[in-house]
């Protein structure tokens, strides 16, 4: 036995219990506030709890409504939640411990997961909670918590727009801003899909005449100058949901979606021919080229592929070249309507 | 070593010395041009070749330099607060030194901030060993520093020769108005 027997009954004086819960609430047998810790007097806006009936000040909302005295008393040793009736937004957690009868109980308060926001409007400190109150741990942690939620946005930002800038690389020609080929063969797949769907496009394949002497004589540059040309004068011939597309050299690939009239597609081919015949200015020098073009239509086939109709539009091209260059073949020569 | 000492190492170089001092150390130390991201690792030997490129062109010994980095992350507010969790005076936010690690842990997992002891040597002196890589005895020593402005305290604080630790002196508590520090941010009181 370490030293002499406690006096039976020892009661802890209220300063000690406000320090050791600096929200507790002493009642007395009849449920009247007799003293409260310095922290949940702050948070009730500092009026005189002492002498208040407990119940007149604070709602039981949790485990149930509460009315009489007796009743509270009976949540000895539970967990229960309150709510300050002036300020009714501020919900507390607490635990009531009956003492022996005739000595009423005690209520111990904490602010529970509604910290941040109680110790915001209250204004309070380290000095108000105790030494074993994990509330400013909890603070810490919520502060930590959005620091690196922050952190890990902005690196999701960083990670999607540079995802958003490799696919949209992948997907283009750098030279020419148009269309790759893997671009180009995704939306073939896409337009042929659509036929299902009865809608109808054609396949352009066109091929620049003269490009080659232009490139050997007058340098990479000039070819490249020619090249950025050609893809305007494309642009500006289609329209915004047609596909066109850069797909090797000197060769270009174009979806005209909604096309099927020979006539129709012959004038824009005609003057796609046209404006590429116009010289294009290289530092003073004029380059002169002119393109043959092949056209595939979906409306000529039962069923259209992808691979068969970029087969017969290459056969329309070929054709066209061997006509003599600076014109337009429509339809994969001597296959009429193919099937 | 975690991006997120890496990056704060980035943004004390370009924000103390500007953008383009940052991108010629970044360069040397063979950084990606991006600089550093706070969410990934890295390998640890960047970190040193980071700090000693930076020394070695701004002519500055190591130590000098990492007590500056120290001084900086102590004043960069969100930290500044996070250190302030820890105690309601200086006294109090030294002994929660000891839980540095652990608070760090705690927040990122992948953290490994060293271990730190504060070992009380008299009533006003104190005495904080840092195990773990070399130089985080300076960066400490610059933080402890900053610190006992936040806090209004006046300390005499020295970085130990050879050893990895730092010596507190507390001449005064409560020398100066310290800075405020409200628990919760936005606070009113």
């Amino acid at each position: 036995m370490d030293g002499p027997p406690m006096p039976a009954g020892a009661a802890i004086p209220d300063e000690g219990l406000a320090r050791l819960m600096p929200m507790f609430a002493r009642l007395s047998e009849c449920g009247h506030i007799r003293a409260a810790g310095p922290t949940l007097r702050r948070i009730c806006g500092n009026i005189d709890l002492a002498g208040r009936r407990f119940l007149d000040v604070f709602d039981v909302a949790r485990p149930h409504a509460v009315r009489s005295c007796a009743d509270l008393f009976d949540l000895s040793d539970r967990k229960i939640v309150v709510r300050f009736r002036a300020l009714p937004a501020q919900q507390l957690r607490g635990h009531l411990v009956r003492l022996a009868p005739g000595d009423g109980a005690i209520v111990n308060l904490s602010f529970g997961i509604s910290a941040a926001e109680a110790v915001r409007d209250h204004g309070l400190s380290h000095a108000d909670f105790a030494p074993t109150d994990l509330t400013v741990e909890l603070l810490y942690l919520t502060e930590v918590k959005s620091a690196v939620m922050g952190e890990l946005k902005s690196l999701n930002q960083r990670l999607q727009s540079a995802r958003r800038k490799a696919e949209a690389q992948a997907l283009t020609d750098p030279l020419t801003g148009l269309a790759n080929r893997r671009a180009f063969d995704l939306a073939l797949d896409r337009a042929v899909a659509g036929t299902g769907r009865g809608m109808s496009f054609a396949l352009l394949h066109l091929d620049l005449d003269r490009f080659k002497q232009i490139n050997d004589s007058l340098g990479h540059g000039a070819g490249d100058r020619v090249l950025a040309e050609v893809a305007r004068i494309l642009r500006a011939q289609m329209r915004q949901n047609d596909t066109i597309a850069r797909v090797g050299g000197d060769e270009f690939m174009a979806i005209l979606m909604g096309a099927s009239e020979p006539e129709s597609l012959l004038r824009i081919c005609d003057r796609v021919i046209a404006a590429l015949e116009q010289p294009i200015d290289y530092e003073g020098t004029a380059c002169r080229i002119s393109g043959s073009i092949g056209v595939a239509r979906s409306v000529s086939y039962a069923r259209p592929e992808p691979r068969r109709m970029i087969e017969d539009a290459d056969a329309a091209l070929y054709h066209s070249k061997h006509m003599g260059r600076g014109r337009t073949t429509i339809d994969r020569p001597g296959h009429d309507a193919a099937a | 070593m975690h991006g997120l000492i890496n990056r704060s190492i980035q943004c004390f170089l370009r924000e103390t010395y500007g953008a383009a001092f940052w991108s010629q150390v970044a360069q040397a130390a063979d950084v990606s041009p991006e600089g550093f991201e706070t969410m990934l690792s890295y390998d640890e030997a960047i970190t040193d070749r980071v700090i000693d490129l930076a020394a070695r062109d701004l002519a500055k010994p190591r130590e000098a330099l990492l007590e500056d980095l120290g001084i900086y992350l102590a004043t960069l507010e969100p930290l500044r607060r996070l250190l302030r969790f820890g105690g309601v005076d200086y006294v109090d936010f030294l002994h929660s030194l000891d839980d540095l690690a652990e608070r760090a842990h705690l927040a990122v997992p992948e953290l490994d901030l060293p271990d730190v002891h504060l070992k009380p040597l008299g009533p006003d002196r104190f005495r904080l060993v840092c195990a773990g890589r070399r130089g985080y005895r300076a960066v400490f020593a610059g933080i402890l520093r900053a610190m006992a402005d936040d806090y209004g305290a006046l300390a005499l604080i020295d970085a130990e020769e050879g050893a990895e630790a730092v010596a507190i002196e507390l001449l005064q508590t409560r020398f100066a108005e310290g800075r405020r520090f409200d628990l919760a941010l936005g606070g009113t009181a």
